[in-house]
């Protein structure tokens, strides 16, 4: 059956695009989860959502204005935070609710789209299309090397901001390169789980693999491990019982996260 | 050789509020200054100034000769261990990884190894940094500020939460850095036996400098170094307490 479903080819785009996605969000994922800053994808999410509904308006391809929106959201939040003392939360709950209520206002405006809104809510990932996947392999290739060659700049400001200051490095360049990625990212992976579970491809891996891993690349190998993992399976999943993908990839991340948890409470896992 | 630290009427004001005031000192090589005051007496604006962290300030603070505000060259030179880090404890990196972030370009990775036997902390190399106690999280913190060769340490109160088995070996390991390798070290607590014990100068700061000086000096009348360090207003406090001998004046002046 394995092979019978791998035939299709838009099984191939999406199960290409979906462990793809998934090594981007661990990835960027677990600098935002350590900076506490864990809603901060579902906060672009949802304010790229307003974008989406904008670039409907005006007839453009909607994940571009959702690119735009999502960056100024990230680069805002950011500016908020730093310029008037707000708390990385409050800055997070202001832009997650007025991204939502700004796609509402303009989808009631514009009497409604002929497009499939909720494929943005809740993704879509098995009708990404060719160019989508080239997109989405362009985006994760070329954000990974960034983050590859500024790997120990944003892991020493991640740790602990002063000291990297008094180690030269630019705290407050690196804060907005990380979350200009983040924008692109939340973006880029809305078409696996949409705006509503983002966070969970964000948060859950790298909660799980924080549990068992011990130094800083091993767990990232292992919140990739477990993305991948269930994002593949979560999409077969969703193939055989006829659900979406988002559901069935975000139950599978809890599952294993509650097994981690279930393990360690027991005992089970070796003292690291 | 130019002096480690040259401090020049230096004045910091935040929102109204005078951090720090016209303060002068010069620190020489090899030596081991304690820096002792109250809390908000400006000790940890100080070393903000001296790392280029804060740059709001008017005087000038030299480092290896080098004017800290126009250049950050000299800071090579300078190993810096903060405070007790407030970090999430789950943080997945573990001891050596630490200190291979403090590296700068060029250092060897032997260095690590090296500074980890050093710091007595090699069997903890691939434990997570937040499962250590305080002691040996310092012990990580002055190996990860140690890992580049510096000529300098400064410590900012390195001992707060640290247990009192763990603070008789860290004094050992900042005592031997600066006796047998001529680190020149200066570093702020509010425990003024270690101050007394370890440095060989000191410096009573609350907002300006009341006193700078050879520590046996200072602590010739112990009732004055309570004083100096405990009292919001040492000179309102000098009143109050007739019979104490004046402090010795300012040992430099910075030119």
């Amino acid at each position: 059956m394995v092979f019978e479903v791998l035939a299709y080819d838009f099984m191939q785009r999406a199960l290409l695009s979906g462990a793809t996605i998934a090594v981007l969000c661990s990835v960027v994922g677990i600098f935002l989860v350590l900076r506490r800053f864990s809603l901060f994808g579902d906060a672009l999410a949802h304010s790229s959502f307003g974008g989406v509904a904008l670039g409907l308006l005006m007839g453009l391809y909607p994940l571009w204005m959702a690119y735009v929106i999502s960056i100024i959201s990230a680069v805002l939040i950011t500016r908020i935070r730093e310029k008037y003392d707000v708390s990385g939360d409050a800055a997070i709950a202001v832009l997650l609710s007025s991204g939502i209520a700004v796609g509402l206002v303009i989808i009631g405006l514009s009497g409604g789209f002929s497009v499939d809104i909720f494929s943005f809510l809740f993704g879509s990932i098995l009708l990404v299309s060719v160019d989508d996947t080239i997109l989405i392999l362009a985006m994760t290739g070329a954000i990974l090397l960034v983050i590859l060659a500024l790997f120990r700049q944003i892991l020493y400001t991640t740790f602990d901001e002063k000291q990297a200051k008094v180690s030269g490095i630019r705290v407050e360049r690196i804060t907005y390169l990380l979350v200009f990625m983040a924008g692109l990212t939340v973006v880029t992976a809305i078409q696996l789980v949409g705006v509503l579970l983002i966070s969970a491809l964000f948060v859950i891996p790298n909660v799980t693999a924080m549990m068992l891993g011990r130094g800083f690349q091993g767990t990232v190998v292992l919140s990739i491990g477990i993305s991948v993992s269930t994002v593949i399976s979560g999409i077969f999943l969703s193939y055989v019982l006829n659900i979406a993908p988002a559901g069935s990839i975000v139950v599978l991340a809890i599952c294993v996260l509650g097994a981690t948890m279930a393990a360690k409470s027991a005992g089970l896992l070796a003292r690291r | 050789m130019p002096r480690p630290i040259e401090v020049s009427n230096l004045s910091v004001g935040y929102a109204g509020v005078q951090a720090l005031e016209n303060v002068s000192f010069e620190v020489d090589q090899g030596e081991f200054l304690g820096i002792i005051g109250p809390n908000g007496a400006g000790k940890s604006t100080l070393f903000a100034c001296m790392l280029g962290l804060n740059t709001q300030y008017t005087g000038t603070v030299r480092v290896f000769g080098q004017n800290i505000h126009r250049s950050k060259g000299p800071l090579k030179k300078i190993g810096y261990v903060p405070q007790m880090m407030h970090f999430e404890r789950n943080f997945p990196v573990t001891v050596r990884e630490v200190i291979q972030l403090g590296m700068w370009h060029g250092v060897q990775e032997e260095s690590v190894d090296e500074v980890m036997r050093e710091l007595w902390i090699h069997e903890l190399a691939d434990r997570r940094i937040g499962e250590l106690s305080g002691g040996q999280q310092q012990r990580v913190f002055i190996a990860k500020a140690m890992v580049n060769d510096p000529k300098m340490l400064i410590l900012d109160e390195p001992v707060t939460g640290v247990d009192q088995a763990s603070m008789s070996l860290f004094y050992g390991i900042l005592k031997d850095l600066n006796s047998n390798h001529g680190i020149t070290i200066m570093w702020s607590s509010h425990d003024l036996d270690a101050i007394k014990m370890m440095s060989s100068h000191v410096a009573c700061l609350n907002r300006t400098l009341y006193f700078h000086g050879a520590a046996k000096e200072f602590f010739a009348d112990e009732k004055l170094a309570q004083i100096m360090c405990q009292c919001t207003d040492p000179s309102e406090c000098m009143e109050h307490n007739p019979g104490i001998a004046e402090p010795p004046p300012i040992r430099n002046e910075a030119s």
